[in-house]
């Protein structure tokens, strides 16, 4: 059996987090904060296909020449190379409209080769957080409330703060890639908190268990060591049957998928690493290491 | 030993079965009883799919004002189908969102600006004299119309739109074109408007008496009944802005439903394979229940008719590989009492009962993410808080009920080699020699 001790260094594994952490606070202060999405920051989005690759110097200069204004971004999709996504502050119908019909006159497009066009009020992002943040919030009292009850409070407080990890991964994961936060960015959010919830409960099932049946000697310390050894197959092979999908799904997929596949996979492996190097440990360290067993 | 394998047999054939009805339907009309299962491809009755899978459009109201009550939000939302039915939109859907937005939902057409016009149409109509007082508003309309004909003494035919108006407006439309026909050339008008804007301005040369009115302008056959029905159905209690609008063609979606599926069955099968080369025997289990839990998840999102988005999409085949968790707990703890030198069936009785504390445990936390998320969150976190909630009740099944009942079936066909369950001999004799 794999047997490294993880209680005793475990300041070592609250580490790298850490790092990760303060990377994406620092790319945060050079960066200028998130890259935010439509969805959050409000704006219009267009995607064309323009049935060849078009450089996007093109794509920008016909768009600033018909408006007046330049267009935020051109990007051109990962899975389809003659789809572009069209970036602007929110523009009307008619805005729309006319810079639709440029495009459309200059690479004789037909209609059906206008895909989607999205625009989005800045306030609905605002909103979106707070709802989203609300929701989490009580998701997460009422998951507190009911670890302490089957477990104990220790147990709850060390399986949120394992939880905050994750959350807290994620987002470094959206900071550094600059990937912009959207509504799957929500979705990945909360994937990741029902998925390593589970995980860590798994690891605190197994040592209240093991507190049941103690041998004499034997400290909170070694019960959790061994609790962690003892589940840490389970918890690598059950990221492994999630990931095979998640990575598929990233790799075959529509550009929208792809950046939720990513972040669930960013969030996985983050859940995954808590739920083995976090959250027994941590338990410990409030736990003090007192002897167990009669 | 017979009863096991036929056991094991029907379990089988049951999910094939199940399988099948999925994808196919089944009607049991035909044979006198009313119901009706359908096939997770019926675009009408089945998995109902999102704007972002299928095409078409979304736009978001929100009420210019503070604090629209619940009646007055109904009212909207009553007016908003009506329009969409006028316009032919019958499959549209509308839904309230939140405390002062509404959320409109068209299938069938991606370019949405003619109807955002129309839908968004506070269509407060007044009548208006020549001094600034209103005669009529829209409240005093019986009955509006778009017709076909001429309506001066140039006998050119024209669209307008003609309201019949009730006993009171009739009178007060007596009494103002009274007053007005005896103004001067120029103070002798009422003007009718709708939405503060001046639809036409009609000169007054006579009192009228008559409770029918009408409006013309520059109408086509359309416009004309697009404002005779958006009169019809009444005004809006207060100004409504569409906040947020998108629009998709079908290309997008399809392309992002066939590479779902396809990731969706490759994952499956890669799951499967995974299982049983760690587990043995009883991956081979765990895979059959993992079959067995992608069926019940399709038939239950179509009894449901859950509306499937792409988030939606992700959350179901992130569920499975999240559906064999409960499996793998189980088959450790199995692997683990073998270890500790019990027989086969001990090991696995014992297994079961001690992952399932873990195994539930796991999935109330979970499932208590996922209602909170179904209470509190709109649009597409609640699609998926949903499909979220349906893969936890299935998993437990498939994963906890159906599996014991078939690696019973297995063990009692003597199928009990502790190399089978996926111990290896040399960990075996490890554990035997340190004993």
């Amino acid at each position: 059996m794999l047997n490294i001790n993880i209680v005793k260094n475990k300041w070592m594994f609250f580490v790298l987090p850490l790092v990760i952490i303060v990377a994406a606070i620092v790319t945060g202060i050079f960066a200028g904060g998130f890259a935010l999405d439509i969805d959050f920051a409000g704006g219009t989005e267009m995607v064309i296909d323009f049935g060849k690759t078009v450089p996007k110097a093109d794509i920008e200069n016909l768009f600033s020449e018909t408006l007046g204004f330049k267009a935020s971004a051109v990007q051109q999709s990962l899975a389809n190379e003659n789809q572009y996504t069209i970036k602007s502050q929110n523009l009307t119908k008619e805005q729309i409209e006319s810079v639709w019909n440029a495009y459309k006159t200059k690479y004789e497009l037909k209609d059906e080769q206008r895909l989607a066009v999205d625009s989005v009020s800045p306030t609905i992002g605002k909103e979106l957080t707070q709802s989203a943040v609300v929701a989490c919030a009580i998701a997460v009292v009422l998951m507190l409330l009911y670890i302490t009850v089957r477990f104990e409070f220790l147990s709850g407080v060390s399986a949120i703060v394992a939880l905050a990890h994750d959350v807290l991964i994620l987002l470094s994961g959206y900071m550094i890639l600059r990937m912009p936060l959207n509504t799957s960015f929500i979705a990945a959010i909360l994937t990741i908190i029902g998925y390593s919830i589970n995980d860590t409960i798994v690891v605190f099932d197994r040592i209240r268990e093991n507190v049941k049946f103690a041998k004499r000697g034997e400290t909170y310390g070694d019960i959790a060591n061994k609790s962690v050894m003892q589940t840490i197959t389970r918890s690598i092979n059950t990221s492994v049957t999630t990931l095979i999908t998640i990575v598929l799904l990233y790799f075959l997929g529509v550009d929208a998928i792809k950046d939720f596949a990513l972040a669930l996979i960013i969030g996985l492996v983050a859940g995954t690493y808590s739920s083995i190097f976090i959250a027994a440990p941590l338990w410990i360290a409030m736990k003090k290491d007192k002897k167990q067993g009669k | 030993m017979a009863k096991s394998i036929s056991k094991l047999v029907i379990a089988v054939l049951l999910i094939v079965l199940l399988g099948y009805i999925a994808l196919n339907g089944l009607s049991l009309t035909s044979v006198g009883m009313p119901y009706e299962i359908y096939s997770v491809f019926d675009r009408e009755n089945g998995i109902r799919l999102g704007f972002d899978l299928s095409g078409g459009s979304v736009i978001v109201y929100e009420a210019q004002d503070a604090n629209p009550d619940d009646e007055q939000m109904s009212t909207v939302v009553d007016i908003m189908y009506k329009r969409l039915d006028n316009l032919g939109f019958t499959e549209a859907t509308v839904s309230k969102q939140g405390d002062k937005r509404v959320l409109v939902e068209i299938p069938t057409i991606t370019n949405p600006d003619e109807a955002i016009k129309v839908l968004g149409a506070t269509a407060e109509l007044k009548f208006v004299d020549s001094e600034g007082n209103t005669v009529l508003t829209g409240k005093n309309v019986k009955e509006a119309q778009a017709v076909y004909g001429p309506i001066d003494e140039s006998g050119v035919s024209q669209h307008y739109v003609q309201l019949t108006l009730n006993a009171d407006a009739q009178a007060a439309f007596f009494d103002a074109t009274t007053r007005m026909s005896q103004k001067e050339e120029g103070q002798n008008f009422i003007a009718i408007m709708l939405d503060e804007e001046i639809y036409s301005q009609p000169r007054v040369q006579e009192p009228i008496n008559s409770d029918t009115a009408i409006i013309s302008g520059d109408f086509t056959a359309e416009t004309a009944k697009n404002l005779a029905t958006t009169i019809k159905e009444g005004q809006l209690p207060f100004k409504l802005l569409d906040i947020e609008r998108r629009s998709a063609g079908p290309v997008l979606g399809e392309d992002a439903l066939k590479t779902s599926i396809l990731a969706a069955i490759i994952g499956i099968l890669l799951v499967m394979l995974f299982m049983i080369i760690i587990y043995r025997l009883p991956g081979l289990v765990a895979a059959i229940s993992l079959a067995a839990y992608v069926v019940l998840v399709l038939l239950v999102m179509v009894a449901t008719k859950a509306n499937l988005s792409l988030p939606g999409i992700a959350g179901i085949i992130l569920s499975i590989g999240m559906a064999v968790d409960a499996n793998v707990i189980i088959f450790e703890r199995i692997k683990d009492e073998l270890k500790n030198g019990k027989t086969t069936g001990a090991a696995m009785r014992a297994g079961f009962n001690r992952a399932l504390t873990a195994v539930i445990d796991a999935n109330i936390t979970t499932a208590i993410a996922a209602v909170v998320l179904f209470i509190f969150g709109t649009g597409t976190i609640k699609g998926f808080a949903l499909t979220l909630g349906i893969g936890i009740v299935v998993s437990m099944f498939t994963a906890i009920i159906l599996t014991r009942f078939l690696l019973k079936a297995i063990f009692d066909m003597n199928l009990r080699n502790p190399a089978l369950y996926g111990l290896s001999k040399s960990k075996k004799k490890e554990e035997e020699a340190n004993a």
